[in-house]
């Protein structure tokens, strides 16, 4: 079970496998793996080689929901993955179908984001043919899932679903795909799909040997600069609650990573909050002068620890990871522990001799917090700032509240002036940074957590990717609140342009672009425009009373840029925090 | 307050004056894999993916029906041989991957086909390589030589006199010397 933020639904799994109708078909026997996996929603669209799955599916209790596009499909089963911790399910057909449902498969890989594609194919007897809307998925897919399965058999295409769904869930999550002839699931068959399990080779690590968590714990107690690094892992293996418990025992400062937002509470006097490109100054500061780093679940993607030579250049390094291939992949490891991360937590919870000391260090990390605060201007006299937008919207909402977001300048400031506090809040598309990826990943956040509040953070360019998901939030009813955060540009590519290419601003202003409030209205949704500080507010608890979903359209200040910021390939320790800065650096 | 120490490119901590470099070498990567459809192409294309530097791939049937062995050949500094090996053995169809120590046996197998004019020299020459004729005609030999990259590269160099018309290799294959045997996992 994960550690939802809210209280989990009641757990609806009354046994339901009494007076079930044995299969007849591969297509039922496909249904029949997801029913027995648990599957509530599936994500998809319609069309002619995914027909006799969907028709299966029609006397199941499974709820599909239709969505405009398949690459809504996926992010909204992506979301639906993060939020719930099992994996989202989406279906697509052959072809385009599968096509589109391309970009959802390959940012759930990235992010290590539990998901699983069924994707209908042309007949078996016409593959490599180059038939109508064939298209080679397995080979596309491939290098962008844990494993891509060709379903070669009506008996035997059951089991390959099952096993799909558990090697998602399994290990480090990640996507799946089974595409599936239309003759294998149209064939008959009465073989009933076999228990979700990993396939034979797929080992999955628990414990850490005991000798170097052992090793490990002396060097995280001897260190006089110690911090944890919290990556999305430790979300992803339910571990929030251990890590709060060790940092807080041991009073070890947490940075973590975009991914692992939530796993620590940034209201606690030891989060020092995110490190990277844009991360606090103090985190980033913290990174660049600690003496050992315990990192947890984090693959040391370049947007966080930039140049690697700059990188925690004094620091040894403890890397806690369930994937082998991540250890010393991009920084080395002086300690590898190979394993479950609550798990190592645990065990390095035991280890530990005694706490470091640490308390000259943490003044300094307090320090860093005055010395590189999170602040930003509201002159009365320029146009509204997104930060003050943000920040307004998260004082208003509980603790436990989803935020949603494209790609783009206004992810950064969704993460950096949310307060997070609670795990699988934060919903986002990190590692293959997909603008268009908020507003169907709301929808499959609203499904996954009914009870909890969503608000979606959009860019006007990434908005605009994926608007047409608002249809199927209007039909589904699904409560939601987007804020387009509207600079009329491509935010982040104007902002380097400004910085790195002399200011030529090609292909990143928008001349013109729709009225988003109208826009929704003609979805069936609510709009709302928002032009001054004076009805922030006011916009902000409206458009969270509306029953239904909400597009408020955020004029914001066009030139406003995101800051903190480390250049691409730079030190962490030197960040510009305005655009004067970035020159000198 | 300022750090002293530094990490080269590959993120390894190094002696902040001394300036640090990896070089490549020849590894040897023997690994047991499903023998199914598809498997060569998601080994090769991780290979490819990830930029690891590969000099040749062979594939082949075991005692075991369902497994096959893939034999690989890398030119890598050891931070890209280690994450090989790792990321190979994350492949779902893949059952184990070993680094196969220097001394193990690596053999190759050439097919050289050079004028026929000359067929008793040809002979010769494949005599003092181990290798022999298998095929003849009015105008051409096809000589099958065996043995390690060195000999072969030396034999084709020897029958470059005979006017060399094709030439195909096999690349590689090796096993372990002694009793081991490629047990799960590395």
């Amino acid at each position: 079970m994960s550690e939802r933020a809210s209280v989990p639904k009641e757990e609806e799994e009354t046994e339901s496998e009494t007076e079930q109708d044995p299969v007849t078909t591969g297509a039922q026997s496909v249904i029949r793996a997801l029913e027995n996996a648990g599957t509530d929603y599936v994500f998809g669209v319609q069309g002619g080689a995914i027909m006799p799955v969907y028709d299966a599916l029609y006397d199941s209790d499974i709820n599909h929901v239709t969505m405009a596009h398949e690459q809504g499909a996926s992010h909204a089963a992506d979301a639906y993955g993060i939020v719930t911790g099992d994996p989202g399910v989406c279906f697509a057909t052959s072809g385009p179908g599968a096509t589109n449902l391309v970009t959802g498969i390959a940012d759930a890989n990235m992010d290590s984001d539990p998901v699983i594609a069924l994707t209908g194919q042309v007949p078996t007897e016409f593959v490599g043919n180059d038939a109508f809307q064939e298209t080679d998925t397995v080979g596309i897919t491939q290098p962008i899932t844990k494993e891509s399965y060709f379903a070669a058999d009506s008996d035997t295409v059951g089991d390959n679903v099952s096993e799909a769904f558990a090697l998602a869930d399994a290990g480090r999550q990640g996507p799946t795909l089974v595409d599936l002839p239309k003759d294998v699931t149209q064939g008959e068959t009465e073989v009933e799909p076999g228990k979700p399990e990993t396939p034979d080779t797929y080992d999955v690590p628990e414990e850490a040997d005991d000798e170097n968590v052992q090793e490990a714990a002396e060097a995280l107690a001897e260190a006089d600069r110690p911090v944890i690094l919290s990556g999305g892992g430790v979300i992803k293996a339910n571990a929030s609650s251990a890590l709060r418990e060790f940092a807080k025992e041991y009073e070890i400062p947490v940075i973590t990573t975009m991914p692992g937002i939530g796993s620590f509470p940034e209201d606690h006097e030891l989060s020092l909050e995110w490190a990277g490109m844009h991360g606090t100054g103090y985190a980033n500061m913290a990174i660049t002068n600690t003496d050992c780093m315990l990192a947890i679940g984090t693959r040391f993607d370049d947007r966080l620890t930039g140049g690697v030579d700059s990188f925690a250049p004094d620091a040894e390094v403890i890397h806690v990871d369930i994937d082998p291939a991540e250890i010393s992949k991009n920084v080395y490891a002086d300690y590898p522990l190979i394993g479950d991360a609550r798990e190592v937590l645990r065990q390095l919870f035991d280890a530990m001799p005694r706490a470091p000391d640490a308390d000259e260090w943490r003044d300094q990390c307090q320090e860093w917090k005055s010395e590189y605060p999170m602040d930003y201007d509201t002159p009365d006299d320029e146009p509204l700032k997104p930060q003050y937008v943000v920040e307004q919207f998260s004082e208003m909402t509980p603790d436990d509240t989803i935020v949603c977001t494209g790609v783009g300048q206004h992810q950064m400031w969704a993460s950096q002036f949310w307060e997070y506090t609670e795990p699988r809040t934060w919903v986002s598309s990190h590692g293959l940074g997909t603008m268009g990826y908020g507003v169907p990943a709301a929808i499959g956040a609203k499904l996954a957590a009914p009870d909890q509040e969503v608000v979606c953070f959009d860019g006007d360019g990434s908005f605009l990717m994926t608007v047409q998901g608002l249809s199927v939030a209007v039909r589904e009813q699904l409560d939601i609140t987007y804020v387009v955060l509207n600079n009329e540009a491509v935010g982040m590519v104007r902002q380097w342009q400004d910085g790195f290419y002399e200011g030529r601003r090609m292909a990143s202003e928008y001349p013109w672009i729709p009225q988003f409030d109208k826009l929704a209205e003609a979805f069936g949704a609510r709009g709302f425009t928002l032009e001054s500080y004076e009805n922030v507010e006011e916009t902000i608890q409206e458009a969270r009373d509306y029953d239904g979903p909400s597009v408020i359209d955020a004029h914001i200040d066009p030139g406003e840029n995101v800051f903190p910021m480390v250049p691409s390939g730079g030190d962490n320790g030197l960040f510009a925090l305005n655009e004067d800065q970035l020159d000198m650096i | 307050m300022r750090p002293k120490g530094r990490r080269n490119t590959q993120g390894i901590r190094v002696d902040p004056e001394a300036e640090v470099t990896h070089e490549p070498r020849q590894a040897v990567l023997s690994a047991l894999v499903k023998h199914r459809p598809g498997v060569l192409s998601e080994v090769s294309a991780l290979f490819s993916r990830r930029q690891f530097n590969i000099e040749s791939l062979t594939v082949g049937p075991t005692v075991d029906e369902d497994t096959a062995r893939m034999t690989i050949l890398i030119e890598e500094p050891e931070p890209g041989i280690d994450q090989a090996k790792k990321q190979l053995r994350k492949l779902v169809p893949v059952i184990s991957v070993r680094e196969l120590e220097g001394e193990a046996v690596r053999r190759e197998l050439a097919l050289v086909k050079v004028s026929g004019e000359k067929p008793d020299d040809v002979n010769a020459i494949a005599d003092m390589y181990g290798g022999q004729a298998v095929d003849a005609s009015t105008d051409s030999v096809t000589v099958e030589i065996t043995g390690s990259k060195q000999k072969i590269d030396a034999a084709v160099e020897a029958f470059k006199q005979f006017d060399v018309q094709e030439i195909v290799r096999t690349g590689a294959a090796a096993l372990e010397r002694g009793p081991k045997t490629l047990e799960k996992d590395v």
